[in-house]
């Protein structure tokens, strides 16, 4: 493939909608995954005031959810569970998998390894508009009739399987099934595209131990993705099946509404585990990536090597693998063999360590730093703050003892969101800071994105801590009021003062679009690498061009942490300075 | 009232925001380059003093948020294994706060400590094999000592004696959208074969009127347990996954159509005794000070007041199950032996509720099953008689 920019003939279609650019790619996922986050948070915000003002009638809610949904203003109770529903199916998957990784990974793999594009531009077209379209799919099924999917995002059947169960496991589910399979697709095409691109296309020089701690994320996460999603897609077909075919895969022996259905022989713990073979690797798909980003920021900004890098890639190896065999701590209480819980213990636990050795790899590279605070700075060092105190309740959901009590209570909705949903906002928050001159060619407003970071992190704890206390206290999620409980009365001053910062801290992400929006167009003109960095996506010009560099692509002489290296008059060390001569290498 | 709630919070963020950008703003004096966007001497300073800030407003947090809510957390366990459950969450979570203080700590002094100057010159600290084998062994001592802790606890828990098996009560918990009911197994401890699709009239748990074990069993909807004696719950689903949750005895287990699940524990304190317990006798006064509270403002808009609330423990449902699933509750009362006993005894036998309601038909079951669909109490069990 020649790449003589400017031979191409581009018209307003190839260049800005079926465009075969990574580049161009990275930021229609970009743009999607934004706006399908304030889908996502806007309905979080919505079942946040039902629980802390239970079944009070609200004119938000006449005007978005109308009277179907919200007779006179005020919630149904299966509409409470439909917004959860796809809540966290978006932030996880639309928002956290397609958003971040499709976005970073695209930006970062062809640029960051010294490749003119991905292996194959046209797949990874058609990723982003399978993506799309499960993305129009999924806004589409909030306005069915009889309600969006209503069964959890983990979607178990039988809930999920019998529309007499609940009204949106009617065609509300029917969408949410067809929306997840085509994008599983898109994701399998995205992933596969992503591991042979780092596989077979790297430019001179950069050997697997020379890349990014970013393409190590990308390229891990997307071989876990590899082997993960096809588990949720055919665990998606078989439930198909039960729905509309008869067949009896994850259901027996049920009788509802006064009626035997005939299913005979299926076990809804099947299905459990199928999804959680995909569900936890997925939380990883969702976090690592944001770790690679954070990596890479904070050994930018903090010029300095990140500390431990092999450590860090052997950590991030031994979480992929680890990830894999750990799903049934979401089952300790499912009815599965007990035998099991113990393994699922042992591994669970096991998976702390290289967390924790990544935790205090971060907190080292800090140390004797000159720290440059960017917001993206900002947002990384949040994200290690977040990760701790989210992973570390993680030592209790792991245990089967302790989980037994605190299974599905707002303990765990505290856990996750902290160690996944925040953290890996955060790596997202900080990827779109750092790379927005690469993505755009301007500056982001720095102030702005201060105040963003600081409301932005004490709503944060303001909304999940206290939830680690109502959780001890018993309270289930995904309980539409707490009022049939008179036992939880005490917790209705906390769930209001939770939702307050959920609404504060969503209303103040508007400084951040904002500012997102507004520099696009107006932003001040970036240089060419405005945060003195090594790596090679800031050796391409600030206007985009096909192939990315206009020459040769550059080889490269060193690994791409050499910040405030001895002997070097700049406090950085681009990856295509060759070494001096006599120069050592002082890493390992 | 709403949408001037929400016109006044917009407000506020946007006064907010200008201030903010103002301070930041204002911090800017003097510098106007190129490089305008990019943290200088001023933002790092700023930036690294509010990471200091951070981690005291993270420990002031923390510490308002035990004071405040500390006594949230369910009390005294009411069952056996209750008491090593809550010693080892008790050892996991002075752990965690030990952990967590400090690594947060480093994290932001860190932050402030280095924040960058003009001049600064980062140290080139790319690898030690010491410091990280220290941080990797650490954890994997801890830890070890937590799994093996925890895993010696589970088994405890999860595996039950078979001499205390003999000793024991057998109930059944039957779920269903949006209640649950019980079925005790009699004096042969053994439940009647049982299928959904033997469900009819007051039978509605489908027990096999025909098994010789059914003809002792009880349903009631009000679950009574004695204190001091191994229960042994099994439990099944009629329609969707459920989730028996008890919170008080620190026992939790699904249940799944089509199978049948398990788990045992032994009561330790009565419902009498656990009401004069002291941190839950606060614990209903508070409560009640809030119900009252808001028993006032019900009256004034014309409705009822709500009851005084009086502690009984609870089985919740706790996985997803349908719109009511918010509410799908049982009282649970643990009476001592001999008001166990009186208690249940006054209760009648399905089989001759069954007789009364069908007489003068004979008491069989309905013909639609054959015994081949029953399900098999023992096939298939989510805790392991040893
Ligand atoms: C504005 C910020 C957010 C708020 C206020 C929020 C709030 C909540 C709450 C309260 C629940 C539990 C509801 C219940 O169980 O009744 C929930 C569920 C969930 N959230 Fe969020 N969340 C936010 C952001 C996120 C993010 C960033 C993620 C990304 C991982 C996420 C993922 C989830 C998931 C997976 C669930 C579980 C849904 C289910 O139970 O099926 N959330 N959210
Ligand atoms: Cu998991
Ligand atoms: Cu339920």
């Amino acid at each position: 493939m020649s790449h003589d920019h400017g031979h191409h003939k581009e018209t307003f279609i190839t260049k800005y909608i079926f465009s075969l650019d990574h580049k161009m790619i990275a930021k229609q996922y970009l743009i999607s995954g934004l706006l399908m986050g304030i889908v996502g948070v806007v309905l979080s915000l919505f079942f946040r005031m039902q629980i802390a003002w239970p079944e009070e009638s609200f004119e938000i809610f006449k005007v978005f959810l109308g009277d179907n949904f919200a007779p006179d203003g005020v919630m149904r109770n299966d509409i409470y569970l439909a917004l959860v529903t796809i809540h966290g199916t978006i932030m996880v998957f639309f928002v956290l998998t397609a958003g971040l990784s499709g976005t970073f990974s695209n930006l970062l793999i062809p640029l960051q390894i010294g490749a003119r594009d991905m292996a194959s531009g046209f797949m990874n077209m058609l990723s982003f508009w399978m993506f799309f379209i499960s993305c129009v799919i999924m806004i589409a099924s909030l306005f069915v009739e009889s309600g969006p999917a209503s069964a959890g995002w983990t979607i178990y059947p039988p809930l999920s399987a019998l529309p007499q169960a609940i009204p949106g496991s009617g065609l509300g589910m029917t969408l949410w099934l067809a929306s997840m399979a085509i994008f599983i697709a898109s994701s399998l095409m995205g992933s596969l595209n992503y591991v042979v691109t780092v596989i077979n296309l790297r430019t001179k020089g950069m050997t697997m131990t020379r890349m990014p701690l970013t393409v190590w994320a990308f390229f891990v996460t997307a071989i876990i993705g590899i082997v993960s999603f096809p588990v949720l897609f055919s665990a998606a077909l078989l439930l198909i099946f039960d729905r509309s075919f008869g067949t009896s895969f994850f259901l027996s022996d049920i009788f509802i509404q006064g009626e035997v259905l005939h299913y005979q022989g299926g076990s809804p713990v099947l299905f459990e585990h199928l999804f959680w073979f995909l569900g936890h690797p997925e939380v990883y798909i969702v976090l690592l990536p944001a770790l690679g980003i954070t990596s890479e920021i904070i050994a930018t900004n903090s010029r300095k090597p990140i500390f431990g890098y092999r450590a860090m890639i052997a950590s991030i190896l031994a979480i992929a693998f680890l990830s894999t065999i750990v799903w049934g701590h979401h089952m300790f209480i499912s009815g599965m063999n007990p035998f099991l819980g113990s393994v699922f213990t042992f591994t669970t636990l096991l998976i702390a360590i290289p967390s924790a050795v990544k935790a205090f790899n971060y907190i080292t590279t800090l140390w004797k730093g000159n720290l440059q605070l960017n917001p993206a700075m900002l947002f990384s060092i949040g994200l290690v703050s977040t990760f701790i105190t989210g992973g570390l309740t993680g030592i209790i959901l792991g245990d089967s003892t302790l989980d037994i009590n605190v299974h599905d209570t707002y303990f765990v909705v505290a856990h996750f969101h902290l160690v996944m949903g925040i953290s890996a906002l955060y790596g997202f928050f900080a990827g779109v800071y750092h790379w927005f001159p690469k993505m755009f060619g301007r500056m982001m407003n720095k102030n702005l994105g201060y105040v963003h970071f600081w409301v932005t992190a004490v709503c944060a704890y303001g909304v999940f801590f206290p939830m680690h206390f109502i959780g001890m206290a018993g309270l289930p999620r995904r309980y539409y009021t707490n009022s049939a409980f008179p036992l939880f009365d005490e917790l209705a001053d906390v769930n209001v003062l939770i939702t307050i910062f959920a609404i504060v801290g969503a209303a103040f992400q508007i400084v951040f679009f904002w500012n997102f929006f507004y520099s696009i167009f107006y932003g001040k003109k970036a240089t060419q690498n405005p945060w003195r960095s090594n790596t090679l996506e800031w050796t391409t010009p600030v206007e985009h061009i096909h192939g990315n560099w206009p020459g040769e692509i550059p080889e490269v002489h060193r690994w791409p942490y050499d910040y405030s290296k001895p002997g070097h008059d700049e406090d950085f060390v681009t990856q295509i300075t060759p070494m001096k001569e006599g120069e050592e290498v002082l890493h390992h | 009232m709403t949408s001037f709630l929400v016109f006044i919070i917009l407000v506020l963020v946007g006064i907010a925001v200008w201030q903010l950008t103002k301070i930041f703003d204002l911090t800017q004096i003097g510098g106007s380059s190129d490089n305008d966007e990019i943290a200088n001497d001023k933002d790092n300073s700023v930036n690294g003093y509010l990471m200091f800030a951070f981690v005291g407003f993270i420990y002031v947090f923390t510490i308002y948020s035990l004071y405040a809510w500390g006594d949230l957390v369910l009390g005294t366990p009411a069952s056996e294994h209750g008491k090593d459950v809550d010693n080892l969450m008790a050892i996991s979570m002075a752990l965690i706060f030990f952990v967590q203080t400090i690594t947060q700590f480093l994290l932001h002094y860190f932050a402030f400590k280095y924040r960058g100057k003009e001049g600064q010159k980062a140290l080139y600290f790319a690898d030690n094999n010491k410091l990280e084998a220290i941080w990797t062994i650490i954890p994997v001592i801890v830890l070890a000592g937590l799994i093996m802790y925890g895993l010696y606890t589970w088994n405890d828990i999860m595996f039950v004696d078979k001499e205390d098996e003999q000793d024991a009560i057998v109930i059944e918990l039957y779920a269903k959208q949006f209640g649950w009911e019980a079925r005790y197994a009699g004096d042969d401890k053994t439940l009647g074969k049982a299928n959904v699709r033997l469900i009819e009239g007051i039978n509605t748990l489908g027990v096999d009127l025909a098994d010789p074990a059914a003809q002792d069993d009880k349903v009631v909807t009000e679950l009574h347990i004695p204190k001091g004696k191994r229960v042994i719950f099994k439990m099944r689903s009629q329609d969707v996954l459920h989730s028996a949750y008890m919170p008080h005895f620190r026992a939790q287990m699904n249940c799944v159509p089509g199978m049948i699940t398990q788990f045992s524990f032994i009561p330790t304190v009565t419902t009498a005794d656990m009401r004069n317990d002291e941190a839950i006798i606060a614990k209903v006064d508070k409560i009640n000070k809030i119900r009252t509270k808001n028993s006032k403002k019900i009256v004034a808009e014309g409705g009822v007041a709500l009851d005084p609330y009086t502690f009984d423990y609870l089985l919740l449902c706790n996985k997803i199950c349908g719109a009511s699933h918010y509410n799908m509750q049982m009282k649970i009362v643990v009476d001592t032996p001999a008001d166990f006993k009186a208690w249940l005894a006054e209760k009648p036998t399905l089989a001759q509720q069954w007789k009364e309601a069908n007489a003068p038909a004979p008491a069989v079951a309905p013909a639609v099953a054959t015994p081949a669909v029953a399900v098999d109490s023992t096939k298939v069990v989510a805790q392991v008689i040893k």
